[in-house]
């Protein structure tokens, strides 16, 4: 399958940009801004030095500071707010972006809705759906609304929400009823049962996540805060106490000098970015078309232990493969071999046609037409397919189904080919018998083909901690035989929507964090259970509400990739909260001797970074406070960069980068800008 | 800095690491174990009291029924203590006949000693009785290092404790713990240690006061008292509180090198082994040993700045023919020396001792800033007894949070998860200390009630409040000395300080334990965050260094810091 992903936005789109900008200065509202409290301490610091600049404007104390520099603080400490603002407009205008695509689409869709007793439906705009109604959609018809389709077959181009541009087919009953709103019937005409009231659908929810309104602080983001209040109420009490200290040891600190300290000490990096690395999460995965019902779930897909991956689709490409011809004592190959093409030509599964390439390819004998053949389709009955060519009857299928067949005949199945039917179900393999006749010819050997680089895979999970289960319907031995293959930790055999749904609660008893996908209506109960339930867009509808995350590729090798986002967004909070704290050491050394030089000249020592003057240190600081958050958002926005490393290695590694970076960084930096004041003469 | 001196201080902390291990395990068996040790003795006390307070089955409580006794218990023993000393005139055991302890220094003592504090707003030998000594301060000695043990016990077991399969389970009987506390830890010890100070001279009786004449003619008072019985408990229980104005550096209290060993390793004995408890607790006794080494390294990093600092004359004294080789002298005992003096400074403020053996006021401005520093960052190298462990779980708990995040997952501690009520609770912690230390100093600072007590004016002066407040809110309880702080409003404030700086720091610490307690635990994997290596021991002294120490980094700046500037261009004594 082709996929089209959507087109990818860029970070800095002028568009977007431009947006960003506007909304920057919009989020200045008091009743936005409170919601971030690091920033809000800021803004209030900035009101404050607004009034103080007036105020000397106006009439100047003698003990004032100079007024450029009063000034120049005062924009620095809006700007500080600004870019904060700045970044977390950036994130949500990249969601408004994919959410604008995916609204234009809704407008204009009219409905048309049965009604009872009249033959004809009645149009109505689609807004005017509820939930139960019932509407008909023909071909080349937008479907007003998600559903389940109650009557008939059809194939849609959901490419509006998937950017698959191969239509799919949905049809009544069974694990591929369900529709989404937005997307077009190409074919046929269906009945569907509209699931959702308006403003509740997918789409509704989709637009709302991605733009940030349905945005909810997640528990970590929660604890995070908790912790840079308290980190600003610690600072807070740390600089207003400075005043009467200074006033006993004769140092007079101006407004601007103790609003400028605080503002550098309190973690503002972290407090301006948090809501940028959150959001850019979400849209990290939406660019992977997985959408997350909720940051919450984002964030535990970080922390999940246990990965149940099906077999089919995820580990292997879900057809068996024939690989190997095993003839019964006496029969030369050839026979089996022509047999086996002969009963396999009018198959047009994926196993039929492998035994006509096979037999090609290995025994050199092309598949030819044959006149007058009947050819027997295979049924959950029978179990056999194959061809009556006259009175010779040729049939493959299940050993057991073909051995009743052969002696109904009259035969007997030669004892070996048992045995071989063992071998290969040991090896992981499904046996197919052949017959000719009352003579059973031998056995194909069908092979599920684990997926290429799927082993390595999960080698990469295993170092993370993370452990591998696989689900099938398979026997132990088959299912063993894949795992051993695969490389998964551990397997679940003959799984049962039961089996399944214990062993997540098993493993959540021990305290283990479950992440799974699904796609049927008796996945429901799984996924909703489990603490990541991925569903898969062609799942049901039932399937899509248990899940807290919905693949719109409905590729389960998917879940991979979401463990990996919502390990980057926790990494990027982690890593952005220490290089922020890091950073006070050095504002510390370049904000308290400028304070202090003027009455005490002996602790000159303390400047370090023979930062020119009192004034230009302070202000470099500020400055450097201020646009480390316009420089980070990039990372913000990408998140850091993510290795399959044990715990302790990428904790080294991130320690390295961020905490010592984070100490080293803003020594650094603040030299430099204050090299700059120097030749500009702000000093 | 001399290599005798190092010596000294290695083979100090070679005793340490060498008792923290019997020490834990004997306090685990006592605390956790199936049986107590000694069944038929200490184990007959135990029961016996148990029965005379109406426990003979104790149940485990929950975090706020432990709290509330606890509370309870507290604030009884303040009351008393208070009672005792307005009423020690008409009380026995008064051989100097004083008289009762005016209002706000008895709440002030009261406060002090109720809070394992001991500071001492008053002089002992005139002011307090024999009576009001051991029935008021020494009892106070005691229950308030057997309270700490249990409230570091409480944190511990919530931490480490796993949920059964009904549920909850408790965090233990506030009754039984401090019962076992004084009856199996601290009484024995205690007993035998006291012999063994009056074999070494420390003074025991209840005579009344000496009067001698001297070698020169003049008179002189000698006071007398039973103070090795409370000098055991005074260093074991890291209350510090001196039977005698001059506290360790009296010669009967602390009359030899010996003695003064043996009071150092008394206060860090349980500290120490409560770490290796917790170990044991945690069912990972690296867990326990990273905490050590984390104290141990603050530990090291203190007594080398304090001896490289005192091993320097004070430099204004350059050139005048009058400074000592050896360093600065001032305000030392010549039997200690400057390596026992720095060490026991160190020691007496890592732990919240505050016992002292020279005066810190009389420290080099940076010599004297170590021990400012130690408390202030919530003397958790290896702390009071008890307030350490549950000072620098606190401090594992915010290192766990703010960098666990970065192996991408969400934080747990020893397998617990870290959310927004944990890191609440830790932070109530956090901001108790700059709330009191900062805002009573600030205060002082610009009051004449706060500045008209101080003995120096400049950095010096600043230092003095500072430290003041701070040994108060630590409950540390040394002096720095060179204030007058026997006034109404600073005994009254410091009171405050005192009780603040213990209780509001405790409850959030038992309802940090109560939260912990029934989470589920995650065994840990390999994408778990690990918490027994070094670099968790790194992190956790990075985070101590960053959030205790810089938060109080300005208020330094303008007090030892500038004064040590001011000492290098000759400009102060």
């Amino acid at each position: 399958m082709a996929r089209h992903p959507q087109p990818k936005v860029s970070t800095f789109d002028p568009a977007i940009l431009r947006a960003a900008i506007r909304d920057s200065f919009t989020k200045l509202d008091p009743r936005v801004l409170y919601k971030n409290p690091v920033m809000f301490v800021v803004a209030i610091g900035a009101v404050l030095t607004t009034g103080f600049v007036i105020r000397d404007l106006v009439a100047a104390p003698a003990n004032a500071t100079p007024l450029w520099f009063s000034i120049a603080i005062t924009l620095w400490l809006w700007f500080t707010v600004i870019f904060a603002n700045f970044a977390e407009a950036v994130a949500e205008g990249r969601g408004k972006a994919q959410a604008d695509t995916l609204r234009k689409m809704r407008q204009e869709t009219v409905a048309r809705r049965v009604v009872p007793g009249k033959d004809l439906p009645e149009v109505i705009p689609a807004s005017e759906l509820r939930k139960g109604d019932l509407v008909v959609i023909e071909a080349n018809q937008l479907i007003p609304g998600d559903g389940e389709i109650v009557e008939g077959i059809a194939s849609v181009d959901e490419s509006a929400i998937t950017g698959e541009s191969a239509p799919v087919i949905r049809e009544s009953g069974g694990d591929r009823s369900s529709v989404t709103g937005g997307t077009k019937v190409l074919s046929d005409r269906i009945v569907v049962k509209i699931g959702a009231d308006p403003g509740e659908s997918f789409l509704d929810k989709m637009i709302a996540l991605v733009e940030g309104a349905a945005r909810q602080k997640t528990p970590n983001e929660i604890a995070l805060h908790i912790l840079l209040v308290g980190l600003t109420i610690v600072f807070l009490i740390a600089t207003v106490t400075l005043v009467p200290l200074g006033i006993y040891s004769g140092v007079h600190l101006t407004t601007s000098m103790i609003v400028a300290l605080l503002v550098c000490l309190i973690p503002t990096t972290i407090g301006g970015l948090l809501s940028a690395i959150g959001i850019a999460g979400m849209d990290r995965l939406m660019r992977k078309n997985v959408i997350a019902m909720s940051g919450r779930a984002v964030e535990a897909a970080g922390d999940v232990d246990v990965l149940l991956l099906d077999k089919t689709g995820t580990i292997t490409h879900g057809n068996r493969m024939a690989s190997e011809l095993i003839p019964a004592a006496g029969v030369r190959i050839e026979d089996l071999a022509e047999a086996a093409m002969l009963s396999s030509l009018a198959d047009e599964t994926p196993e039929g046609r492998s035994i006509v390439t096979l037999v090609k390819d290995k025994y050199g004998i092309p598949p030819r037409e044959v006149a007058g053949a009947t050819f027997e389709k295979f049924t959950a009955q029978t179990r056999m397919s194959g061809v009556d060519l006259g009175d010779r009857k040729i049939r493959k299928g299940a050993v057991d189904a073909v051995r009743g067949f052969v002696t109904s005949l009259g035969g007997t199945p030669p004892a070996d080919v048992d045995a071989a039917a063992n071998k290969i179900g040991d090896t992981g393999g499904t046996p197919l018998a052949v017959s000719d006749g009352n003579r059973v010819l031998g056995v194909i050997h069908l092979k599920d083909i684990v997926k290429q680089g799927i082993a390595e895979r999960f080698a990469r999970f295993r170092a993370m901690g993370i452990r591998t289960v696989m689900i099938t319907g398979d026997n132990p031995r088959t299912a063993k035989a894949i795992a051993g293959e695969a490389g998964v930790d551990d397997f679940l055999a003959e799984a049962t929507p039961e089996a399944k749904m214990n062993l997540i609660k098993a493993e959540q008893q021990k305290g283990k964090l479950v992440a799974m996908t699904g796609d049927g209506t008796n996945d429901a109960p799984a996924l909703a259970q489990a603490d990541v339930g991925v569903a898969m867009n062609t799942g049901t509808q039932a399937a899509k509400e248990a899940g807290n995350m919905v693949d719109l590729d409905s590729d389960p090798t998917k879940l991979l990739e979401v463990v990996e986002v919502g390990k980057q967004l926790l990494m990027t909070r982690g890593s952005l909260t220490t290089f922020s704290i890091a950073n006070d050491v050095a504002k510390y050394f370049a904000i308290l001797p400028a304070m202090f030089m003027g009455v005490f000249p002996q602790i000159a020592p303390l400047n370090i970074m023979n930062l020119t003057s009192s004034l230009s240190a302070i202000l470099a600081a500020v400055i450097f406070n201020a646009i480390i958050i316009i420089i980070l958002i990039p990372l913000a926005l990408r998140g850091v960069k993510y290795r399959p490393l044990g715990a302790a290695a990428i904790l080294r590694r991130s320690l390295l980068i961020y905490g010592a970076g984070g100490l080293v960084a803003p020594f650094v930096g603040i030299k430099l800008i204050d090299m700059a004041l120097t030749a500009i003469g702000a000093t | 800095m001399t290599f005798n001196g190092w010596v000294q201080i290695l083979v100090f902390f070679a005793v340490i690491v060498a008792i923290a291990k019997p020490a834990g395990v004997y306090m685990f068996r006592v605390f956790e174990g199936e049986r107590q040790p000694l069944p038929r003795t200490l184990g007959a006390a135990e029961r016996g009291l148990l029965r005379l307070c109406g426990l003979r089955t104790p149940k485990e409580q929950t975090w706020v029924e432990y709290t509330v006794a606890m509370l309870l218990f507290s604030a009884l023993g303040l009351v008393v203590t208070y009672l005792i000393q307005r009423g020690q005139g008409t009380l026995p055991f008064n051989p100097q006949h004083f008289p009762g302890v005016p209002g706000p220094l008895a709440f002030n003592t009261a406060a002090s000693f109720t809070t394992n504090t001991n500071w001492q707003a008053y002089v002992p030998e005139t002011t307090m009785s024999y009576f009001t000594q051991m029935a008021g301060l020494a009892w106070h000695n005691f229950t308030s290092a057997a309270v700490g043990i249990g409230v570091a016990l409480v944190i511990a077991r919530g931490v480490t404790r796993r949920p059964g399969p009904d549920g909850s389970k408790g965090v233990g009987n506030f009754y039984v713990d401090l019962i076992r506390g004084l009856v199996y830890v601290l009484l024995p010890i205690c007993i035998v240690v006291a012999f063994v100070l009056i074999s070494q001279g420390v003074i025991q009786n209840l005579s009344g006061y000496h009067q001698l004449t001297t070698l020169e003619g003049g008179k002189q008072v000698l006071a007398m008292g039973p103070v090795a019985s409370q000098e055991a408990i005074k260093e074991l229980g890291t209350n510090g509180g001196g039977f005698f104005n001059a506290n360790s550096s009296h010669p009967f209290e602390n009359p030899s090198a010996v003695t003064n060993f043996l009071e150092m390793i008394l206060i860090f004995a349980i500290p120490a082994g409560l770490t290796y408890m917790y170990g044991r607790m945690a069912r990972d006794q690296r867990q326990g040993w990273v905490l050590f080494g984390a104290m141990s390294v603050l530990f090291f990093a203190g007594v080398a700045t304090t001896y490289w600092a005192e091993s320097h004359a004070n430099p204004v004294t350059d050139g005048l023919g009058v400074a000592i080789a050896q360093g600065n002298m001032e305000g030392k005992e010549i039997r200690f020396g400057i390596a026992n003096s720095a060490l026991f400074a160190t020691v007496t403020t890592d732990a919240s001792c505050g016992a002292v053996n020279s005066w810190h006021d009389s420290f080099t401005p940076l010599g004297g800033m170590v021990p400012l520093v130690n408390i202030q960052l919530g003397e958790i190298v290896f702390g009071g007894v008890g307030a350490g462990l549950y000072g620098i779980l606190i401090y594992a708990v915010l290192t766990v949070f703010i960098a666990g995040l970065m192996v991408g997952r969400t934080p747990e501690y020893l397998g617990k998860k870290i959310e927004g009520r944990e890191m609440k609770y830790a932070m109530f912690y956090i901001l108790v200390f700059p709330l009191l230390i900062l805002g009573f100093t600030g205060w002082a600072a610009v009051s004449s009630y706060g500045t008209s007590s101080l003995n120096n004016a400049g950095p010096h002066g600043l230092t003095e409040m500072l430290y003041a407040f701070t040994s108060g809110a630590g409950n540390n309880g040394s002096a720095f000395a060179g204030i007058n702080a026997n006034t109404d409003w600073w005994n009254v404030c410091l009171g405050i300080t005192m009780l603040a700086g213990r209780f509001f720091m405790i409850i959030p610490v038992m309802a940090l334990a109560g939260a912990m307690l029934n989470k589920k635990t995650v065994v840990p994997g390999l994408g778990t965050f690990p918490t027994n290596g070094w670099l968790f021991t790194a992190l956790l002294v990075a985070v101590i260094v960053i959030v205790g120490a810089l938060t109080f980094f300005p208020a330094l700046s303008l007090g030892p810091i500038v004064e040590h500037f001011q000492t290098l261009h000759h400009e102060v004594l």
